[in-house]
């Protein structure tokens, strides 16, 4: 109905206005059609994505149940999901968890590792750089089930090849250190982010300035130190709000150690997992996911307005 | 220049320099291996090793009920997600990006902003709840449909970029003779703004060829599960798990996403898009 009246409408329009429009609209669209072609992308982005982060927030103040009478008539508890979350014993283990998690792998691992990489393979062409960019590469885009495999046969007990390297037999990587190990997978996972983001920008750097340093004397340290990273700042920035952001909310963890032993490598997304899915509580899961939102909202707030910022200057 | 006497700190920077390469190498290299040997070798054990080489471990693979049907469905998931994403942000960034809509600037950024704030993993809870009211439970469309969901917003924002980019004397001129805005999309925009469609197709697929949570959360049926959720289910229900059929399946299930890669970066050069990978 309204799909017809759309384009008769869009005429009457288009020549009421169409000086001004002329060379905005080439195609001759007009707002309604405009509008319908936008249509379905919002009723899809409002369904599927705004529609649960706002259900969050009221599911959050319920005592939901995946089953018996809870879950039939949830009634409102307000505050009390998020009280009772802030208090429960496992909620601060697995906040301090996953901050562990974010700091060791992605600020300090797969930032620094980035960054080591492009600056040491800066001015490098050929074979050795292209095998390296290629491993580092393919721990990125491999799919996630399959890495978790590789780490899970490269730390297993008995017959996983570190322990064969190291002479370690039977030494249980995934029970004795869950949290290393998903660390250092984590680095290993995600560092070609870092590296390909600190190559751009590497490249962005004159070469005059960093000359200039060297025949003054200037060690390699002092170079990337005074000359480099003034002039990344922004990068690096990026860099780290959206790696910290990718990894607060990674649930590869679970393929590895599913959150054990013990719960002892269990981040906030493993744990909404086990609370509301596995335990089937999902008020408190959704209390949990609320958190995790806020945390969201400041990191990409955080983001948004260093991309401003930097469209201003640029401007 | 002076070619002088190379100093001591560039004989300890270069040693240090190789040094530091070869662990990298050594660190990223040692859990692929595995992936290259194993599936070849005729009696794999977790342990990277020279296989007495075979391809037995292939044919277990095709024997095996749920393997090949499941890479079906990730293609079904991918491809359904992909073409949906494209079809949908292509329609809306040339709408976005032609016709004056008030607030339009404010409406992207705030999607954008929503799109990274709103994980699979922060909002897990009410995906599954939203999907269960909807019926959408172990339904493919509803993985299809989140996915989609998630995917479009910065899909939107690519694209809006490449067609402001293109000139609109063409669709003027398509205009003047006549053509509707869907066929001055269809046989004007389209093939001017293709590799941004390929650079979104990519990304959309690659995306959601890795993606477990979504499809562990939903689907409910072991033949409806795609390949990540049955890679997973190989390791870990009970037993001995069967590392002939894991490593082949691993193998096949991760040469499509690598040859897009390959592919990509031959015939465009990779470009690098911050941010591009959710």
């Amino acid at each position: 109905m309204t799909a017809g009246a759309g384009p008769t409408m869009t005429r009457v329009r288009g020549r009421n206005t169409g000086a001004v429009a002329a060379d905005q609209d080439a195609a001759g669209l007009g707002r309604w059609r405009a509008g319908l072609f936008v249509l379905p992308a919002l009723v899809l982005i409002g369904v599927f994505l705004v529609l649960p982060a706002l259900w969050t927030i009221y599911l959050g103040a319920t005592d939901f149940q995946l089953t018996g009478t809870a879950a039939a008539q949830p009634r409102i508890v307000g505050m009390d999901n998020l009280l009772s979350v802030f208090s429960g014993g496992g909620f601060a283990g697995s906040l301090l968890l996953t901050l562990e998690y974010v700091v060791g792998s992605a600020v300090v691992g797969q930032a620094g590792l980035g960054l080591a990489l492009a600056w040491v393979m800066r001015d490098r062409r050929g074979v050795l750089r292209r095998v390296v960019d290629a491993v580092v590469l393919l721990a990125w885009i491999l799919p996630n089930s399959v890495v978790a495999f590789l780490w899970i046969a490269l730390l297993d007990r008995d017959s996983g090849t570190l322990n064969a390297l190291l002479g370690t037999p039977g030494f249980g990587w995934l029970l004795r250190y869950p949290m290393l190990s998903i660390i250092v997978f984590n680095i290993w996972r995600g560092t070609a982010f870092s590296q390909m983001l600190y190559s751009a920008a590497l490249a962005n750097v004159p070469r005059s300035q960093l000359e200039t340093a060297r025949l003054t004397g200037a060690t390699p340290w002092r170079q990337l130190w005074d000359v480099v990273l003034p002039q990344i700042r922004g990068h690096v920035l990026t860099n780290l709000l959206l790696v910290s952001l990718w990894t607060f909310n990674d649930f590869t963890p679970f393929l590895l150690t599913a959150g054990g032993p013990d719960h002892r490598s269990e981040t906030l997304p493993v744990f909404v997992y086990v609370t509301a899915l596995t335990g089937g509580q999902l008020g408190l899961g959704a209390a949990i996911s609320f958190v995790m939102l806020l945390v969201n909202l400041v990191i990409a707030f955080g983001y948004l307005r260093l991309l401003g910022r930097r469209k201003d200057g640029a401007a | 220049m002076t070619s002088s006497v190379i100093s001591p700190w560039e004989v300890t920077g270069r040693i240090g320099r190789y040094a530091f390469l070869s662990v990298v190498l050594a660190f990223f290299a040692l859990p692929v291996l595995w992936l290259a040997f194993a599936p070849f070798n005729a009696h794999p054990t977790m342990a990277t090793s020279f296989p007495e080489f075979t391809v037995e471990n292939f044919r277990s693979l095709m024997d095996n009920p749920n393997a090949l049907s499941s890479i079906g469905n990730s293609i079904v998931l991918a491809g359904g997600t992909a073409l949906l994403v494209v079809v949908l942000a292509a329609l809306a960034s040339y709408a976005l990006s032609r016709a004056s809509i008030p607030g339009r600037d404010a409406l992207l950024y705030t999607l954008l902003l929503l799109s990274s704030i709103v994980t699979g993993t922060a909002a897990m809870v009410p995906i599954f709840l939203l999907a269960f009211q909807l019926d959408l439970i172990d339904s493919q469309l509803g993985v299809i449909l989140v996915l989609t969901g998630g995917l479009l917003p910065a899909a939107i924002f690519i694209l809006k970029d490449f067609v402001d980019t293109t000139p609109r004397s063409y669709e003027e001129s398509a205009r003047v003779f006549g053509a509707s805005p869907l066929q001055i999309i269809r046989h004007v925009v389209v093939p001017l703004i293709r590799p941004g469609l390929a650079a979104v197709t990519v990304w959309a697929v690659a995306n959601v060829w890795g993606n477990f949570l979504i499809p562990f959360l939903l689907l409910r049926s072991p033949d409806k599960a795609p390949a990540s959720v049955v890679m997973y289910t190989f390791y870990t229900e009970g037993g001995q798990p069967d590392l002939g059929l894991i490593s082949a399946f691993s193998l096949l299930y991760s040469i499509p996403v690598v040859g897009m890669f390959l592919f990509v970066s031959t015939r465009y050069g990779f470009r690098f898009h911050g941010g591009i990978k959710r």
